[in-house]
């Protein structure tokens, strides 16, 4: 059993992706990061180091899980062997939050390690749906679904991708994450209107916030193409659409992801700072502190 | 685009861009498909390199890339966890052409893929000193020493621990031909590689397969005995003693 | 050896190797365990190189086509009886297995 010190929730403040590399940071000085968020396959193995460490970290710090590799937008069922795994971890680590990707990464057994994209039609919603029923079955919670990054447009798509999340909201009951450096990146590439998808967006289902950097490229006709990288700060862009997304839906628990180039503590901290910043004057007198 | 289409065109660049995969203006976007087969190829190019250090600085950066790539669309990931991604290598090695000449390559991945499995292993506490102490010899000889779940035994006709060693502390390379019989265990949190006495290797694989320490010591050639159940103390390989009849 | 002999001899040899073990210096403090770095690449939801070549070059290992050889420590580790080169010649020291 953990004996944890503080409130088993995600309180509406910074965190950040925990990376081994920071423990001694994190015990020594987390301020200004209130919360932690693992990537749940990396919390699998049977002991060890990784779940020392996290047992001394969940005791201290409310934990986000964040899954990568449940696949939920795949063609085939969901791995049961892999469902089996989570729903351990999140048994005896009870986190504050699980959440996973409007993606999908298995295909005939094979885990090609990416979020891969999918058309947004009624078959593929149908589908997801009974994913996430069936996630939230097994693991006895609600949990909440991610906006992706996408690259590429599919001919048969034929619903809106907000159309699409809310209404695998409305049948499942989930909540969403919404990544808002995801929006920034995806409404580039799609050649579409950052600010317009974080008005129409349904803020009152948002339980999570994601901020990352991302990287530039180019597409096939020399146009903008960002890739989200998670390597680099966030950029002023998307700090300004995290600003309007927190003046739309209030405060919420906000990470900061950084997995490539993870740099030094005071670097990931600052960053956790600048979203402080914005989520202070709008946290409500009276909320947990 | 269904995604055994979009799943063979990641892992095969000669096959053509999924049809309907296309750009915000409908048309063909081969450069925006390729950002997809990157993220795969290179995440689990990194995955290999970190996972074989040792392989890797055997054989080179530039080719144990090259090598990984093969690799990685022969024997893609058939789990989620990137942590244990690399089961096949030794066999990929083994059939590998370019490295046939490498034979102790197959035992190193072998020895990297075992350190790994103990990083992750469960935990268990090792068995008290003064029930082992307590133990009159007959009992002692009639029981199984059950071993730690991080434990692994890695019987190679290669020097492979020094090979390792050489690569990994600037050890110095192999002094003798010899194959080596390496304990793989975990003190604390990081494995230890440890290289048994001639003849232990037996002697603890029978440990292993639950004989009695009698019938373990029966089947082992001549080891030094004092010098095994020395390393496997100060590993904490050893986590308690079953005296009943094995199950 | 006779069986009690045997017995005896083993005995001796465990209380030989607890005396070793507990020479050994102390096992480090619980908290201190935990600080380190994972083992392996770890799971993340970060992307990739954007649309450099990683997952595009051709990989004709079938057709003949490789040139690469290793070219890492397995050339350059000296050998015990003194002669330099590859590992490689272990092939001819060794049985194979």
């Amino acid at each position: 059993m953990l004996d944890r010190a503080a409130e088993n929730i995600l309180p509406p403040k910074p965190g950040v992706g925990y990376k081994p590399q920071h423990f001694s940071n994190i015990l020594a000085d987390p301020d200004p990061v209130s919360w932690l968020e693992i990537h749940a396959e990396n919390y699998m193995g049977d002991g060890g180091r990784p779940l020392a460490q996290l047992r001394h970290l969940a005791e201290r710090f409310p934990v986000s899980v964040h899954g990568v590799g449940l696949s939920i937008g795949g063609e085939g069922p969901l791995d049961r062997d892999h469902l089996d795994r989570l729903r351990n971890l999140v048994s005896w680590l009870d986190p504050a939050s699980f959440s996973e990707h409007l993606a999908w990464s298995t295909h005939d057994a094979e885990f090609l390690n990416d979020l891969l994209p999918l058309p947004y039609t009624e078959r593929t919603l149908a589908r997801v749906v009974s994913h996430i029923d069936q996630v939230q079955e097994t693991l006895g919670r609600r949990m909440l679904l991610e906006n992706p990054s996408v690259y590429v447009e599919f001919a048969q798509s034929s619903l809106d991708e907000i159309a699409f999340l809310t209404e695998i909201a409305r049948r499942t009951g989930c909540g969403l994450l919404l990544d808002v450096n995801n929006v920034y990146v995806s409404c580039v590439n799609r050649r579409q209107d950052p600010q317009d998808y974080i008005r129409r967006f349904p803020h009152a289902l948002v339980g999570e916030i994601h901020l990352g950097g991302h990287d530039e490229d180019r597409d096939d006709t020399g146009q903008p193409l960002l890739i989200d990288a998670h390597g680099s700060e966030v950029v002023d862009p998307v700090w300004q659409l995290y600003a309007r997304t927190i003046d739309f839906g209030g405060a919420k628990p906000t990470l900061i992801e950084w997995d490539n180039d993870v740099p030094d503590w005071p670097i990931l901290a600052a960053e956790a700072a600048r979203a402080a910043g914005i989520l202070a004057p709008v946290i409500p007198a009276g909320a947990p502190a | 685009m269904n995604q055994s289409d979009f799943r063979a065109a990641l892992l095969d660049p000669d096959l053509p861009v999924p049809t309907g995969v296309t750009d915000p203006e409908g048309r063909p976007a081969p450069r925006r498909f390729n950002v997809y087969r990157n993220n795969v190829t290179a995440s689990l190019t990194e995955a290999l390199r970190q996972a074989f250090p040792v392989v890797r600085a055997l054989v080179g950066e530039e080719f144990f890339t090259a090598m990984a790539q093969v690799h990685l669309r022969a024997y893609p990931p058939r789990s989620p966890l990137l942590m244990f991604y690399g089961e096949d290598m030794p066999q990929f090695l083994r059939d590998f052409a370019p490295v046939s000449h490498l034979g102790y390559l197959p035992d190193v991945a072998r020895l990297e893929l075992c350190l790994r499995r103990a990083y992750h292993a469960a935990d268990a506490a090792p068995v008290a000193v003064d029930v082992l102490q307590a133990l009159p010899p007959d009992r002692l000889m009639a029981a199984r020493l059950v071993l730690a779940p991080a434990v692994r035994l890695l019987r190679s006709d290669w020097p492979v621990h020094a090979i390792w060693a050489a690569n990994t502390r600037a050890a110095p390379p192999p002094r003798e031909m010899r194959g080596e019989d390496v304990l793989v265990a975990r003190p604390a949190y990081d494995p230890l590689p440890i290289v048994l006495p001639e003849g232990a290797g037996a002697f603890v694989d029978a440990l292993a397969k639950g004989e009695t320490l009698a019938e373990a010591i029966d089947i082992s050639p001549e080891f030094d005995l004092t010098a095994t159940l020395g390393i496997l103390l100060s590993a904490n390989a050893i986590t308690r003693i079953q005296e009943e009849a094995a199950p | 050896m006779s069986h009690s002999i045997k017995t005896l001899a083993v005995a001796s040899s465990l209380a030989a190797a607890l005396t070793a073990h507990f020479a050994a210096p102390a096992a480090a403090q619980e908290k201190e365990k935990c600080f380190g770095v994972a083992l392996a690449k770890q799971n993340d939801c970060a992307a990739g190189p954007g649309t450099t070549c990683a997952g595009t070059s051709k990989v004709d290992y079938q057709g003949n086509a490789w040139k690469l050889v290793p070219a890492g420590t397995c050339t350059t580790m000296e050998l015990p009886d003194g002669r330099m080169g590859s590992l490689e010649a272990l092939d001819r020291d060794l049985p194979q297995g």
